[in-house]
């Protein structure tokens, strides 16, 4: 199918002669070759939004079908790597055409040249479904890729490949489906608008550990589910997201950063090689994928880049991984559909958004899950999506927070207040919340202590509390109140600072491990009790206040690794040994 | 190509300063055009949209005097480029970079694309280096580092031009690498482009400092290219001369002002008040095109300056602005009218690459402790302080007490410094100990115990 150009404004295109396009084929177009895809369709008149830019198109000009949707290739060769929104190698780019980017150069996602060692598991004759496992690549020191039979092939194999060393488009299997021959390849093409099918759905009950504090003990996020982070600019989206990128308990990470700044991405690429993964004790590189259309790339590049993380995850989420995306940030994926649709001048709903907005959310977060893969043996693998959200002026009523809320299931309030008295993460406890809470209580109380879900409660419970008293404070001052509520002021000090606050870029601090988290909050907690104990017998706050381990407290997050718990267990006797003390000198 | 450029003489519509242009082939989109007006007189447009037989387009100088039948459109079939050249340090230019001070043209050494091309982000060098500005309420709490976008967030009648030409004085950096400053006005009042001449000159930056001069009363429409052009000046000096250059762009909010003006004329659906959609995406147009590239000496840094409309930093030029730069340095109403200069609001200016430009080896080991409590006890001190108001200060407790001074002792000796005075950092740390002395030791949580020992005075 070959049309021709009659109409650009920006990086929308309408061409006529296209008769036989498919809604979301992928097209060429004009002398450069640009990329772009088919988006709307009206007799032999088509539109195409372009992800390069279109500067210098003239109307004549050709547009050149391929006949396939907007696909990503999936094999070895992803991990480690960067891409932009429609999957080009960022690094080959800079290779061929330097360090600005230009247009019109088609590379593969894969390299075609790199030889994988390829080990096969199954033989001559054995029958195969879509999603099982015929062989497996050394990825990265972290991941094992396991290469499976795409999702629409069944059948005998008639030949495998021996194991040794094989580049991605080399054949490593031959299945004999009736009639026809099929062969496999250590990758095949996804249209990355389509989910990727599995064989049933589970419900998300293991915690996606992150080590942050706030999240894993207040609002947590179970692996295979959503969470959003709305916040202003400042409040420190970008870096909770790299924080989760960094230390979740993810086996594969995908970090989109959509519509966002250059310097981050760089941050990340030169960042994450050295930091080492807690667990494993390998290169976090060695298990992260990047998608990086930054905020000055062609927008409609980052309109796709989300769909291109998102098949990606759902792939090694069907090798049985446990994979989190972070998508940086949603709202720059949102504003480049407006601009789109704004461009076809389609009646806007909210706030020039379209109306399909909503829609178009929904089925992106839909498609995380916990779920057991197709495939004969079943695997269980997960993927996670945590979106950040950039509301304009900080207002979480604005049409993309509002249409998130309704999608996802954990809910991060990023603060401008507390931003601003460098409380980060600047996550609102009051505001935030996360369902996952019952769900996930089953393995905090099996692999940390029983007691966690009342533990945390009771925490809440003081925060909570606060936030009333703190209004009265601001009418009376704290003077007014009496000594048992001005004990949960101090508590609730204790908890904001000791606790909740959490330095990203301290050594220690920056990762607590979920034994770690508990004691400290069972520390804090049952420094409480004590002391309003001994408020009960008369003692003033001051006190309380007074007790010079405090500042022990308050230190404990920094100053007690993840590998001397220990010490957290003598901070504790000592906290209970200084209160008893305390009430001693009482009688 | 050929030579003769295809000329169309009349044009359909005229609105606002867009005009259409029928029966056109071959034109490209965003390509330039030259509009001749029937008095003869030669301006420059760029093709916003281009159908069969139509082209739409915007032109830079204005369309007063323009007719339907007698205007003729010249299509020159590339984008839109400018000179660049080490020439034009030195010298005052309008947005196309043709010279306004009297002065022959300079020698343009290349010709580019207004435009520029996207960084390849693999292709970036992190940035890192600490810039001193000699300010010390910038070095210790929102440092600046080469190839950041910092914008100075201000309003009507705050200091933000004397800040700025203070820091373009002060932040040169001491040893033998060139440093120039790329200047761009967009509508800026006329006393306003004298003033920063006069600053220049008196600092003996003028012959570093290349000037992109819009003014107030100058086209609307040149305002969509003053930055660019500037920009285009700035990637030619840091990326080919490998220098480092600090590009002042000032006033934003006239440039988004004409970007919805264009839009408005196109009849584009609106976003928030009326501002384009495609807003945030133009403006990383520009704020992206800061840097550092792999294996470069040079840094293109920026510093753009806008005046929030009504004080309103959720007004969507300071908000999609905010969300790109890397922090935003914000002047305050409140502080300038107590004396305070500059006045800058501590509590809500950032700057996010200022935890990889400080440290041991760059400023010093404490200063990150430092900035971070500072803030802390700045923080804590404001919301005693609308307490205080409430119940009066004697109500407060002694420590309460203490972060009242602390706090007004932060703004009259930390924050508060002359527009000619130099910090050193060491000195703008050593400020900062003293101050902290004020509060109790074990109130300074945020400070590791090593460094309170060492340079905490008691």
């Amino acid at each position: 199918m070959r049309g021709v150009i009659v109409r650009i404004s920006g990086p929308v295109v309408e061409a006529e002669g296209m008769t036989g396009a498919q809604m979301h084929e992928m097209v060429t177009v004009g002398k450069e070759n640009l990329r772009g895809e088919v988006i709307r369709i009206e007799k032999d008149h088509a539109v195409i939004q372009v992800y390069e830019s279109t500067s210098g198109l003239r109307p004549g000009e050709e547009v050149k079908g391929t006949g396939k949707p907007l696909s990503v290739e999936l094999g070895p060769g992803l991990i480690g790597n960067i891409f932009d929104g429609t999957q080009r190698p960022l690094q080959v780019l800079a290779e061929r055409a330097g360090v600005f980017i230009r247009r019109g150069i088609n590379v593969p996602a894969l390299p075609r040249d790199k030889k994988w060692h390829f080990t096969p598991k199954v033989k001559v004759n054995d029958a195969v479904y879509g999603g099982d496992i015929i062989g497996v690549v050394e990825e990265s020191g972290l991941i094992e890729h396991r290469i499976l039979v795409p999702p629409n092939i069944q059948g005998k194999i008639s030949e495998i490949a021996d194991e040794g060393e094989y580049t991605v488009e080399e054949w490593i299997a031959k299945v004999r489906m009736g009639d026809e021959t099929r062969i496999i390849r250590m990758f095949h093409t996804w249209p990355v608008r389509r989910p990727r099918p599995y064989k049933r759905r589970l419900t998300p009950k293991i915690p996606l550990i992150t080590g942050q504090r706030v999240i894993d003990t207040f609002f947590p996020i179970a692996k295979g589910g959503t969470a959003s982070i709305p916040g202003g600019f400042g409040t420190g989206k970008t870096i909770t997201q790299q924080q989760l990128a960094k230390w979740s308990d993810a086996d594969v990470i995908i970090y989109v950063g959509c519509g966002e700044r250059g310097n981050e991405m760089v941050d990340i690429l030169l960042s994450f090689p050295k930091l080492v993964d807690p667990r494993s004790g390998r290169s976090l590189m060695e298990r992260t994928i990047l998608i990086a259309n930054t905020s000055n790339m062609p927008v409609s590049a980052r309109e796709a880049s989300i769909y291109t993380g998102v098949t990606i995850g759902e792939y090694y989420r069907d090798m049985g991984y446990h994979v989190a995306l972070m998508a940086d940030s949603t709202s720059r994926w949102a504003e480049a559909l407006r601009e789109i649709s704004g461009r076809l001048e389609e009646m806007p709903a909210e706030e020039g958004y379209p109306s399909y907005l909503p829609t178009r959310l929904g089925e992106f977060y839909e498609r995380a899950g916990v779920v057991e893969t197709l495939g004969s043996e079943s695997r269980i693998g997960s993927l996670s999506i945590i979106g950040a959200v950039s509301p304009p002026g900080g207002d979480f009523s604005e049409p993309v927070t509002t249409h998130t809320k309704r999608f996802t299931r954990a809910f991060w309030a990023l603060d401008k207040e507390l931003a601003d008295a460098r409380h980060y993460p600047a996550i609102n406890w009051i505001q935030s919340y996360s369902e996952y809470v019952d769900e996930v209580s089953e393995w905090w109380i099996e692999n940390v202590d029983k007691e966690w879900r009342r533990y945390r409660s009771e925490a809440m419970r003081i925060l909570q509390r606060e936030d009333e008293l703190k209004e009265i404070v601001k009418l009376v001052g704290p003077e007014a109140l009496p000594d048992r509520e001005r004990l949960i002021l101090e508590v609730a000090r204790i908890l904001r600072v000791a606790f909740l606050q959490q330095n990203a870029l301290d050594p220690i601090d920056t990762y607590s491990a979920p034994i770690k988290q508990f004691k400290m909050l069972k520390i804090i907690i049952d420094f409480y009790y004590g002391a309003q104990k001994i408020i009960e017998m008369g003692v003033p706050i001051f006190k309380i206040t007074q007790i010079p381990l405090i500042s022990d407290i308050m230190r404990m997050k920094s100053e007690i690794p993840n590998d001397k718990i220990e010490l957290l267990d003598e901070l504790y006797l000592r906290v209970k040994a200084s209160l008893s003390e305390l009430e001693k000198s009482l009688r | 190509m050929s030579i003769v450029k295809p000329e169309y003489l009349g044009v359909s519509r005229i609105s606002g300063p867009i005009i259409v242009v029928d029966g056109v082939s071959g034109v490209g989109f965003d390509e330039v055009v030259e509009v001749i007006t029937p008095s003869g007189e030669v301006r420059k447009g760029r093709v916003l949209e281009v159908e069969r037989g139509k082209a739409i387009v915007q032109v830079f100088e204005g369309t007063e005097g323009l007719s339907l039948s007698e205007t003729r459109v010249r299509f020159l079939g590339e984008p839109l480029k400018v000179p660049v050249s080490m020439d034009m340090l030195g010298r005052v230019m309008n947005s196309l970079a043709e010279p306004i001070d009297g002065n022959p043209k300079p020698i343009a050494e290349d010709l580019r694309d207004v435009n520029g091309s996207p960084l390849n982000p693999v292709a970036r060098e992190y940035p890192r280096d600490f810039i001193q500005t000699g300010i010390s309420v910038i070095d210790c709490m929102c440092s600046l580092v080469r190839g950041q976008k910092l914008p100075i967030f201000s309003a009507a009648g705050l200091p933000h031009n004397l800040l700025a030409a203070q820091i373009a004085r002060q932040a040169e950096i001491g040893g033998e690498e060139d440093f120039y400053i790329v200047f761009a006005a967009m509508g800026i009042k006329h006393d306003e482009a004298v003033f920063f001449r006069r600053r220049f000159e008196e600092g003996g930056a003028l012959k570093r400092t290349a000037m992109f001069i819009n003014l107030a009363e100058d086209p609307v429409m040149e305002r969509i290219i003053t930055p660019r052009t500037a920009l285009t000046l700035a990637e030619y000096l840091a990326f080919e001369q490998e220098a480092h250059v600090l590009v002042i762009l000032t006033d934003m909010t006239s440039y988004c002002e004409a970007l919805r003006e264009i839009s408005a004329s196109l009849e584009e659906v609106p976003s928030r008040k009326g501002y384009p959609g495609y807003m945030y995406s133009d403006l990383a147009s520009i704020y992206e095109r800061a840097g550092r590239i792999h294996g470069k000496n040079g840094s293109l840094t920026q510093m753009p300056i806008l005046t929030m409309p009504n004080d309103d930093i959720t007004h969507p030029i300071p908000d999609l602005t905010g969300y790109i730069t890397e922090g935003q340095i914000v002047l305050d109403r409140e502080l300038y009218n107590r004396g305070v200069y500059p006045p800058v609001n501590v509590l809500i200016s950032l700057s996010r690459l200022m935890k990889d430009g400080i440290g041991k080896g760059k400023t010093r080991e404490d200063h990150a402790d430092v900035a971070s409590q500072l803030y802390a006890a700045y923080a804590e001190c404001n919301e005693l302080r609308s307490l205080a108001s409430i119940m009066g200060e004697e109500a407060l407790s002694q420590r309460d007490r203490a972060y009242l001074r602390f706090g007004d002792e932060f703004e009259m000796r930390f924050i508060n410094q002359g527009v000619d005075e130099d910090r050193s950092i060491e000195k703008t740390l050593e400020i900062a100990w003293d101050l902290l002395s004020i509060l109790p030791r074990e109130e300074l949580t945020r400070i590791h115990r090593e460094y309170l020992d060492k340079y905490l005075r008691t």
